[in-house]
């Protein structure tokens, strides 16, 4: 005889930093009426890898799924964290690219159709190099297109998390949602330490990253929008919820202004505390709205 | 190798405009000017470096958070401005480091503050704005996704110092555990890794390569030339579409490009199969 144990909602929930990129774009979209497009079977693969001895993915890392999501026309484009940590080659970035200009035209035809990006990337994948930084003006030209008449939901989830050229595609995005396992910064806290040194950044000190690049911090702060638990039900929701909010009444990126006066104000001779940040650029809670 | 990154901008910036100084209120990392090109008036925008800058880790030709915004500022004042008129044609002169690899760049979202330049460079191209990057020096990885990247038509030097890549050969030699010997013979077999400007030239990606004498030293011969190059480019620009498609459509990228321009034709097709 078993004894009924009282797992917490915690354990039960159905975790969606567990799920790979398909799983996760499939989880969000209304059940059966998705397909993917350029899957694996069409086997668009990266011609660059194999010269580096390299082997390619059938993918290339990029998985893009066309249906509804809450019945509204979608896309999601979810980049795949474990192959060459996300990073954007020619062909994923083709495929991402050329999915936006394709939501872009169904929603001027009428079809209004927002894309969802799932970035785990750590930007431009270097035995690509400048067709990978190409491919992101692309994507990113492709995003701005888009945004005229459609929103573009980007999801961090983790554990790779949005670093790059990527961060500045995320940057532009109409929405940015994470999860607290997530990062989002542009120069990774390598890459600074070994640019700046470790006096500048000290990139072993994880509390440090954390309290940086963390979800919580950037939602906090009002540079993402919303903080979700891990958790492929709630994840969904908030989706679904931006999907029926549609485009915001200006982007983050539009609003240099704001941006400028507060980077005015900050004191710049020695290093910014974040949490100061989270009280002095996060509005929400005073105006109701980040923006 | 010629010296300090921005330099060679600025003399350029200077020897187009006329001016070497930074509009009221900005910062003295982005000069910023309306000229003549032809019979119009152009804005020229570029980032160049600024011992005196407040942040420490964007002193050396950097694109850091006081860049960018100023950048966004300078090109959406004339999308305002030219809002009921002719579109003034934009002009990002690039020659610049990267990105800043700072802390406090990190702490206050520099992912943001690129982001507001490259939406507002890109939003003057959508609106009509002929966008033209004139590469004199090097465009680095996010400093040029910020500043250059968007444009229309890209225009490059034909010099050896002048270097577009997704990050400096050192940098990029560490992460992929490669020495740069290596990553310079690798950039010779496989072209998107090279930080040779011809390879560069081979992707597709660049309107012309210029070959200017002495690009160091701007002479009233040479500022004719870049001037009549810009106007071309300007002209190519108005007659064109306002995306990257011409990217896409040059006898480079159809060589070089093969695999994405292939995945494109196939998203293209079932994308429709509904």
């Amino acid at each position: 005889m078993s004894t009924p144990i009282a797992a917490p909602a915690f354990v039960n929930r159905h975790s969606f930093i567990e799920l790979d990129a398909r799983a996760r774009a499939q989880s969000l979209m209304d059940p059966g009426s998705w397909r993917e497009l350029v899957g694996p079977f069409d086997r668009m693969e990266s011609p660059w890898l194999p010269l580096q001895g390299i082997a390619p993915q059938s993918d290339d890392g990029c998985v893009v799924l066309k249906g509804t999501i809450a019945g509204a026309p979608s896309v999601v484009i979810a980049l795949e964290g474990g192959f060459q940590a996300g990073s954007m080659g020619e062909v994923s970035g083709a495929k991402m690219s050329a999915a936006l200009d394709l939501a872009t035209q169904d929603s001027q035809n009428g079809k209004k159709t927002t894309a969802i990006l799932l970035l785990e990337t750590g930007g431009v994948r270097l035995q690509e190099a400048n067709l990978g930084l190409a491919a992101i003006a692309e994507v990113m030209a492709s995003m701005l297109a888009l945004r005229e008449h459609a929103p573009i939901i980007t999801v961090i989830a983790g554990t790779v998390g949005c670093f790059g050229g990527l961060a500045l595609a995320a940057g532009l995005s109409s929405y940015i949602v994470m999860t607290r396992e997530a990062r989002l910064g542009m120069n990774g806290p390598e890459v600074i330490e070994q640019e700046s040194g470790i006096e500048e950044f000290d990139a072993s000190d994880r509390g440090l990253i954390w309290a940086i690049n963390g979800g919580e911090q950037r939602v906090a702060m009002g540079v993402a929008d919303e903080l979700v638990l891990d958790d492929a039900q709630k994840i969904g929701a908030a989706v679904q919820s931006y999907v029926k909010a549609g485009l915001p009444q200006v982007h983050r990126s539009q609003q240099v202004e704001l941006y400028r006066r507060r980077i005015a104000a900050l004191d710049a001779s020695a290093q910014i505390d974040p949490l100061m940040l989270r009280q002095s650029w996060n509005t929400k809670t005073r105006e109701g709205d980040t923006r | 190798m010629r010296g300090q990154v921005g330099l060679r901008g600025k003399a350029w910036f200077e020897a187009l405009t006329g001016r070497n100084f930074p509009l009221e209120g900005d910062p003295g990392s982005v000069l910023t000017a309306d000229a003549r090109l032809g019979n119009e008036t152009a804005r020229f925008l570029c980032v160049v470096p600024n011992p005196a800058a407040r942040f420490p880790c964007a002193r050396q030709g950097e694109v850091g958070l006081e860049e960018a915004y100023t950048l966004a500022m300078r090109v959406r004042e004339v999308i305002q401005q030219d809002a009921n008129g002719t579109k003034r044609p934009v002009i990002a002169i690039v020659d610049l480091k990267s990105q800043a690899y700072g802390r406090r760049e990190e702490t206050a979202a520099i992912f943001l503050a690129t982001a507001t330049a490259a939406d507002a460079y890109a939003s003057a191209r959508i609106k009509g704005h002929p966008v033209i990057a004139l590469v004199v020096g090097q465009a680095i990885s996010g400093g040029f996704l910020t500043h250059g990247y968007q444009a229309n038509r890209i225009l490059a030097f034909d010099d050896s110092s002048v270097v577009i890549h997704a990050m400096h050969k050192e940098a990029a030699a560490r992460i992929t555990l490669r020495s740069v010997a290596d990553l310079d013979r690798l950039g010779h077999q496989i072209a998107p890794m090279s930080y040779d400007i011809h390879d560069f030239a081979r992707l597709g990606l660049l309107h012309a390569l210029l070959h200017v004498p002495d690009p160091d030293t701007p002479s009233p011969i040479t500022v004719a030339q870049v001037q009549k190059a810009l106007m071309d480019a300007v002209a190519d620009a108005r007659a064109g579409s306002k995306d990257l498609s011409n990217r896409l459509m040059s006898e480079g990228a159809r060589a070089m490009r093969k695999a994405g321009l292939a995945a494109r034709a196939l998203m293209q097709e079932q994308w429709r199969h509904d």
